[in-house]
């Protein structure tokens, strides 16, 4: 994979950026780029989001794709952040068997993956739980 | 807008077909549908080819072209659809409008997917290519892994226990035992289910669909050809289909696909009946939770009520509502962008019926329904008995 599609993405994957309407202030992460609500009458505009939210629902994966295998088990979630929109994200940094639908967790920037041995590695967002 | 049928089906065998390559594979299931309609190939106007990767699983792309010229039946014209695992479903959908509309009489509408030349972890990214790899795949999520979201949501909410998607599993290989041409002729119990090996917790080895050779083919002509010819017409009653975001986080519900909901209302409408009046369904079961949450979202009980349903053994043949009787994709295998499709040839049997050992009794109104990826695509549709 060429370099250009991890490097665009960088705001977005390191410090949570997303977008939001500028007419209806909804706000879109991953970034959206039409408010799907109001059409051409929205203006998107970069959104910093709070990186505080809370896990919606979670998985344990044993049966990692490529790339990920020295990771398992771990725990796939989708995260509700405070401003609204819902990510899929690893939460890191505990134990999966203690993971409960509704617990609090913050955003921390790890290495995701390398796209091969000798390509470029990439980072981005996990979430660990606020004790 | 004129009135469709099916007039023909073929299918192979579904499972790891080491022997036979892909342009074998849709030709045999095509020679079947065009037997079993018994007219020519010279006779077909057009061509619409569900696939969902053949460029990622066997590096081809083109197919359609490739599919018509082996076929012989170049110059006609011959397309390619793609829906991730509704390849097939879309298929079909194109091919009844363009008879519907009177642009072609006689159309072949298949789908395939040869997915064992490569190896199994291959595979696997290649199926989660329909997710989206930006925003889902670069977190770590599989297929299995959004589907264990969406089942972690359902035992939330409405107290689905595993035990219940296990029992999904038990009755679609138990069903798959009476097919000749299902991957597995095994049965299997829930305490097995349960003791298999965690692939993305809740769900197990068991309560996924396997990796799946094969092809399915169906012959769809205007109805009233299909009435003038000697056995029982199934005729496309409605035919419905929606999209939703392709990514699992950004839907309001994750223990429903609204798309599922759209398209079977879409369907409902235009066959003029209700979830009351179907006779026997099957349903995209990729995954136990998918079961559940379709028999739910096509309104054969109260969401939340799908696992009660299946514990109640409504489902089975026999049931209330039978669900999956050619064995599923859990039973019968899952070759993704065949399975659209082969689920037509299952209900085309149960209408005529002849599906042996699994007939439903007296099943007039049949119906299909096919996901891609986690619910960006569905695609429902009903058939009738046309005597």
């Amino acid at each position: 994979m060429a370099a250009p599609r991890f490097w665009r993405e960088i705001p977005n994957r390191y410090n949570l950026i997303g977008t939001r309407c500028g007419n209806c202030n909804k706000v879109f992460f991953p970034p959206r780029y039409i408010c799907p609500q109001c059409r051409r009458m929205g203006k998107l505009e970069p959104y910093k989001l709070s990186r505080r939210g809370k896990i919606v629902t979670y998985g344990v994966v044993h049966v990692a794709p490529e790339g990920f295998e020295d990771l398992v088990p771990y725990v796939l979630a989708i995260v509700e952040l405070e401003d609204g929109p819902r990510l899929t994200t690893q939460v890191v940094d505990c134990d999966p068997n203690e993971i409960k639908i509704g617990d609090e967790v913050e955003m921390v920037f790890r290495r995701i993956g390398a796209d091969r041995e000798d390509g470029v590695i990439y980072y981005g967002f996990k979430f660990r739980k606020v004790e | 807008m004129r009135d469709v049928a099916i007039i023909g089906v073929g299918i192979t065998k579904f499972g790891e077909l080491w022997d036979l390559s892909f342009r074998q594979m849709i030709i045999e299931a095509g020679a079947r549908a065009l037997e079993d309609a018994d007219i020519d190939g010279k006779q077909i106007d057009a061509m619409y080819i569900g696939n969902m990767s053949a460029g990622q699983f066997i590096c081809q792309e083109h197919i359609a072209s490739l599919i018509a010229d082996h076929a012989g039946l170049a110059p006609i014209p011959s397309t390619r659809v793609e829906g991730a695992c509704a390849s097939g479903g879309l298929a079909l959908r194109q091919a009844v409008i363009s008879v519907a509309s009177g642009v072609h009489d006689y159309v072949v509408a298949a789908g395939i997917e040869k997915m064992t030349d490569v190896m199994t972890e291959q595979a696997t990214g290649a199926l989660a290519t329909a997710a989206d790899q930006e925003w889902e795949v670069n977190a770590g999520a599989t297929f299995p892994g959004l589907y264990a979201l969406m089942a972690r949501r359902h035992m939330y909410e409405f107290g689905t226990t595993e035990e219940q998607m296990a029992m999904v599993a038990v009755k679609n290989h138990n069903n798959a035992c009476m097919n000749p041409c299902a991957q597995y002729h095994t049965r299997i119990t829930v305490e097995s289910v349960l003791k298999s090996p965690p692939v993305v917790l809740p769900l197990k080895l068991l309560d996924c669909s396997p990796i799946t050779d094969g092809a399915a083919c169906v012959i769809v002509a205007p109805a009233e050809k299909a009435r003038k010819m000697d056995r029982v017409p199934v005729i496309v009653a409605g035919t419905g289909q929606a999209s939703d975001t392709i990514s699992l986080h950004s839907r309001q519900s994750l223990t429903g696909l609204m798309a599922t909901t759209r398209a079977a209302d879409m369907a409902y409408k235009m066959a003029r009946v209700g979830p009351e009046d179907i006779d026997v369904a099957e349903v995209h079961d990729c995954f136990t939770i998918a079961e559940i949450m379709a028999i739910e979202d096509l309104g054969f009980c109260k969401k939340g009520e799908g696992g009660k349903l299946t514990e109640e053994g409504q489902t089975e043949i026999g049931g209330k509502i039978p669900v999956n009787t050619s064995g599923g994709l859990k039973g019968k295998g899952h070759p993704v962008g065949a399975t659209g499709i082969a689920q037509v040839v299952e209900i085309v049997h149960q209408l005529r019926g002849d599906a042996g050992k699994r007939q439903v009794k007296g099943a007039e109104i049949g119906l299909t329904h096919n996901v891609g990826g986690t619910g960006g695509t569905a695609v429902v549709h009903i058939f009738k008995r046309g005597d």
